[in-house]
């Protein structure tokens, strides 16, 4: 009672109420039309069964994984003002963003630590849904499209470690796509590379590159599947993944 | 039998009644009784978890700066080199598998067999809530592939390899001297194979052997467990499929130990490939 009490002498006091000048009234119309009348809530359907609310159900973890994803694109477009895409500047520009840009090591530090939860959380999330069966009809589609979201989500992130252009990020690159040389027919070291007549300049990895190794040309690549093309994608299957939640009805145990 | 809230559907191309499987189409909209409004209750917990991990994300970038290293240098090779932590458990199959396979093979496997997964588990239990008993057999499976198989590698690749690739406890200083010796051999020369034709054909068997033998062990398990009814819902499709990839899943376990206990290279050696 003592909370209502404090609530009443908030809402009735002058300053509150020269700012607002009527209440919510907290109906079953309007907890619906709170939901269905906004933009942004109305992902939601506007009534769910209880057991979903319950973090021990759903741990959060696509919720998680989706704000990670908004984390390191606002801070994303705030590093992408002051780093330019180029072997001469792209080391020279992370320096100075760790030093001389206001917030500039924090937004780089959130962007980072973010892209790992986030790769985290999606795998947490996979968990839990494989855990609970969701993805038995009628779901089975948004597992796939799940499933291409988790590639994605890495992909995302390897391209992103590129970008810094120190010794760690072109050495981990290099090792992460020399797999690439090797794909069966497409790669110049994979099985079958003759009967295609590819070569270190003119196969899988070469197209990944932008040329036979690792170079200012990669660097631009990757920045832009990274910046671009990456982050677009993601955006569409993650507009598939929600609107099939939402049409597919959230699962749960049997009424 | 139908189970409750569950409707029989014919697989495509099912020809009469003899292909067909139970799938439940029950959609989250039984008696209303049942649910809540999301705002406030739904929409307060997704506002409050956010929040948090929006505060312990803050915390952690003020506590640990991200790394950046010496400028990019081409010519100068770090000893280990190696790949975003979250590749590692591929980096690690490196040790076992020829690049082809390791980097490009098992990595289709692993997401070709994630996205078949619902369509080759055709049990309708366990279809929203946790429960172990329901289906045992898919959890332990899926436990094999990622915490034992993916998980663990993962911790491998980071944690206990250095200089070389090579094996070091966490309490080993990385000693980039390190030389292990290279005394892999391969599997038919293990069992007495000499001859380079004969230990192409001795390694064909073993592999193929490995694949049909599994597979015949696999079905004779399953009708045993499941009975020849189920089989014949599950069909041959299906049990190829899940089969293939199951084997696969064990054979990588499989060559695993047989190089860290037995020094074993290749099984099968080819002209074009090795396995
Ligand atoms: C960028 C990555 C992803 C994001 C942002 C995302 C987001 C979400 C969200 C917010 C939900 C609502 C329920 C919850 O929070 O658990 C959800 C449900 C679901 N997700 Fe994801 N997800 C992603 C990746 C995946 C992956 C990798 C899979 C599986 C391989 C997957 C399969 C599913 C399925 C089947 C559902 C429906 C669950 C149910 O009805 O219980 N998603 N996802």
């Amino acid at each position: 009672m003592a909370w209502e009490d404090i609530k009443r002498q908030i809402t009735e006091s002058d300053v509150w109420q020269s700012m607002f000048r009527h209440g919510y009234e907290d109906t079953p119309r309007n907890r619906i039309l709170m939901v269905s009348g906004n933009v942004w809530l109305h992902l939601h359907p506007s009534k769910v069964r209880r057991h979903a609310v319950r973090m021990r159900f759903t741990w959060c973890m696509g919720g998680i994984t989706f704000l990670m994803f908004l984390v390191t694109t606002v801070t994303g477009v705030y590093l992408m003002f002051y780093y330019r895409p180029t072997a001469e500047y792209a080391y020279a520009d992370m320096k100075y963003l760790e030093f001389d840009m206001p917030f500039g090591m924090l937004m780089r530090n959130m962007h980072r630590w973010a892209a790992h939860a986030m790769v985290i959380a999606v795998w947490l999330h996979m968990f839990r849904v494989f855990l609970t069966g969701s993805y038995k009809p009628p779901r089975e589609f948004n597992w796939v499209v799940g499933v291409i979201l988790l590639v994605l989500t890495l992909l995302l992130s390897f391209t992103g470690y590129l970008l810094p252009w120190d010794q760690l990020s072109i050495w981990a690159v290099t090792v992460g796509s020399n797999m690439a040389r090797a794909t069966p027919f497409l790669g110049h070291e994979g099985p079958g590379h003759e009967l295609m007549g590819v070569n270190p300049i003119y196969d899988a990895r070469a197209f990944l590159f932008g040329g036979g190794e690792i170079g200012p040309h990669t660097l631009l690549r990757f920045y832009i599947l990274h910046c671009i093309f990456f982050p677009l994608i993601t955006s569409l299957f993650l507009a598939v993944h929600f609107w099939r939640i939402r049409r597919d009805g959230f699962s749960g145990p049997p009424l | 039998m139908a189970e409750e809230g569950s409707a029989v559907r014919a697989v495509a191309g099912g020809s009469t009644a003899a292909k067909q499987i139970e799938v439940p189409i029950r959609k989250a909209v039984g008696p209303g009784d049942d649910k809540v409004h999301t705002w406030p209750h739904l929409v307060r917990s997704e506002f409050i978890c956010a929040i948090l991990v929006t505060v312990l994300l803050i915390v952690w970038s003020l506590l640990s700066d991200a790394p950046l290293e010496e400028p990019a240098n081409p010519t100068k090779t770090p000893n280990p080199s190696k790949a975003p932590w979250y590749f590692l458990g591929l980096q690690e199959m490196l040790v076992f598998f020829d690049p082809w396979h390791a980097g490009v093979t098992l990595p289709s496997f692993i997401i070709v067999g994630l996205m078949v997964l619902p369509f080759i588990d055709i049990n309708p239990k366990g279809n929203g809530y946790y429960c172990f008993n329901d289906r045992k057999y898919e959890i332990m499976t899926f436990f094999l592939g990622f915490h034992i198989l993916w998980v663990s590698l993962i911790i491998i690749g980071t944690f206990l390899r250095g200089p070389g690739w090579n094996w070091f406890w966490f309490w080993q200083p990385w000693d980039v001297h390190k030389v292990e010796a290279m005394t892999a051999v391969n599997l038919p020369y293990l069992l007495g194979v000499r001859n380079p034709t004969l230990d192409f054909f001795v390694g064909a068997a073993l592999v193929i052997g490995f694949f049909v033998g599994g597979s015949a062990l696999m079905y004779w398990w399953v009708v045993h467990l499941k009975g020849r009814e189920f089989m014949r819902r599950w069909g041959g499709v299906r049990f190829g499929i899940t089969a293939f990839l199951f084997l696969n899943m064990w054979g990588v376990v499989l060559k695993m130990l047989m190089r860290h206990l037995f020094a074993i290279k290749y099984i099968w050696t080819t002209p074009w490939v090795n396995i």
